[in-house]
């Protein structure tokens, strides 16, 4: 419905103005064939899967840590609130200056856009756990430790996971931030030169195929939640 | 051996209500023995303290006075000398059956083909045999519950200590899973300390009843049924349990102890 009044409507529109479905379509065809969309598509993905899987290995025992241990969070949970509101697109130039323009300086970019969620996520999961199921742990005498990473992180798990996945759209929007205000590669770099020729149509290609990876990636992640944590699935009151 | 011992414990807490700090005495020199082998229930009515006694003996809390004793050796925090039963059973959702018996074992230090072994071992001792890779979602009440006190003996604890373990479950499962209990206590012998708030499981089950209120020992007394006790049905039907039910129903209806 959606996709068929915009291919009616926006027929009608200067194509530089605008597009529609076909044209988009089209443009597709004409990047994948050269090849040049695959080569961006890689050149956009490996900052991204880098900087967010450093994200998730980083925010997780952060949160957890900030989420389990009160001193810890007096002292350092501000600035993860803070680092969450951050207006990161002004501090890219500063990136810059420390890091290049390379490949380095994206990772960062695509780290510090979705490490936050992730961590605070943890972190109110970890609030979040019965204390019952603590003291199950402290009644076996359980190491601290243990009681963290047998107790804690399984229980944060459905909150790790939907900080996971809030993290993946901010991901994605930190890469190409990262390809329009580095050195001009990948995605970001196909939306930007179409832009300025002014071939709108072309432009549309890579915001769609961002929107697609988002949406598998969320898939994705789904997939990995009803692995690690079957039972949430089976727990969870949800109609069918 | 297990013989647990109770001297003098107090414990206070501060409220904080409306602004206003507010000091709570919860316990007031609380002192009784669990010797081995026997089964007290601690009875009372909600808020007089019963479970505080209890998470106190098993070192989830600290007393603000007093101490607990096991076998003579005083004890601070948590130890694998008592084993802990919930009142809601607590498993870890995330494990089976098996993997939550597991657990208690493992922190114990048993590793290996001996850890599966005696997890199994215990599962089947409370009956669970065909449900050891259940998860607790997909385990009744009652199941649960028999995983958790499948957890606490499997450690091999001197004394179990149990909060409620049958509150939360329903009359019939109730009576069964206490008819259990008593099988159990007559084959392991384990030095058990319950706290209940029913004056029937009270004194089917005790060998003796601490009754308390307001933070306090109203009274001990002993239950004059013998073990072993394989027809609760018709220990409910003796004169004798009729006698006592009468006795404990009475002490926590009389005006509380005052403090000497």
């Amino acid at each position: 419905m959606l996709l068929g009044a915009w291919e009616i409507l926006g027929r009608d529109i200067n194509p530089v103005f605008g597009s529609y479905p076909s044209a988009i379509a089209e443009a597709f065809w004409q990047l994948a064939r050269t090849g040049k969309l695959w080569t961006a598509l890689l050149d956009s993905l490996r900052p991204f899967l880098l900087g967010y899987g450093l994200a998730i290995v980083v925010g997780i025992p952060i949160g957890l840590v900030i989420g389990r241990f009160r001193t810890v969070e007096a002292a350092i949970g501000i600035y993860i609130t803070a680092g969450y509101a951050m207006p990161l697109v002004a501090l890219v130039p500063l990136l810059v200056l420390w890091l290049g323009l390379g490949f380095a300086v994206k990772v960062a970019i695509v780290f510090l856009m979705s490490v936050f969620p992730i961590c605070i996520n943890t972190w109110l999961g970890v609030t979040a756990v019965p204390k019952a199921l603590i003291e199950v742990g402290k009644s076996f005498v359980a190491p601290d430790a243990v009681i963290l990473r047998r107790i804690i992180l399984p229980a944060t798990l459905p909150y790790i996971m939907a900080g996971i996945r809030l993290a993946v759209g901010r991901a994605v929007v930190a890469m190409v931030i990262a390809e329009f205000f580095t050195s001009i590669s990948g995605l970001g770099a196909v939306i930007i030169t179409s832009a300025n020729n002014f071939d709108t149509a072309t432009m549309f290609v890579p915001i769609v195929i961002l929107m697609v990876m988002a949406i598998g990636l969320n898939y994705l992640i789904g997939a990995v939640e009803r692995w690690v944590a079957p039972w949430q699935a089976e727990i969870a009151g949800r109609e069918e | 051996m297990g013989e647990v011992a109770l001297y003098d414990i107090s414990k206070r807490f501060t409220l904080r209500i409306d602004g206003a700090v507010h000091t709570v005495q919860a316990l007031s020199r609380v002192s009784f023995k669990v010797h081995d082998g026997e089964i007290v229930a601690l009875i009372g009515p909600s808020g007089c303290g019963k479970t505080t006694v209890l998470r106190i003996a098993m070192g989830l809390e600290t007393a603000s006075g007093g101490k607990v004793a096991v076998d003579g050796r005083e004890v601070r925090g948590c130890g694998h000398d008592r084993g802990m039963v919930f009142q809601f059973a607590e498993l870890l959702p995330w494990l089976t059956a098996l993997q939550n018996v597991m657990f208690g074992l493992e922190m114990k230090g048993m590793r290996g083909a001996e850890l599966r072994a005696t997890a199994t071992r215990y599962l089947e001792l409370v009956g669970l045999s065909d449900s050891l890779n259940r998860r607790p979602h997909q385990l009744s009440g009652g199941m649960k519950q028999r995983v958790g006190i499948a957890r606490a003996l499997a450690i091999d604890p001197k004394v179990l200590l149990m909060d409620e373990p049958f509150g939360a479950l329903d009359a019939q499962t109730r009576e069964t899973m206490q008819a259990e209990l008593l099988e159990l206590h007559a084959r392991t012998r384990k030095t058990i300390l319950f706290v209940t708030h029913d004056l029937d499981e009270a004194v089917l089950i005790a060998d003796r009843i601490v009754v308390m209120k307001h933070g306090m020992v109203q009274e001990i007394m002993t239950v004059p049924l013998s073990r072993p006790r394989p027809d609760l049905g018709i220990v409910r039907g003796t004169p004798d349990f009729a006698e006592t039910r009468y006795r404990v129903w009475k002490a926590l209806h009389e005006p509380a102890a005052t403090l000497h």
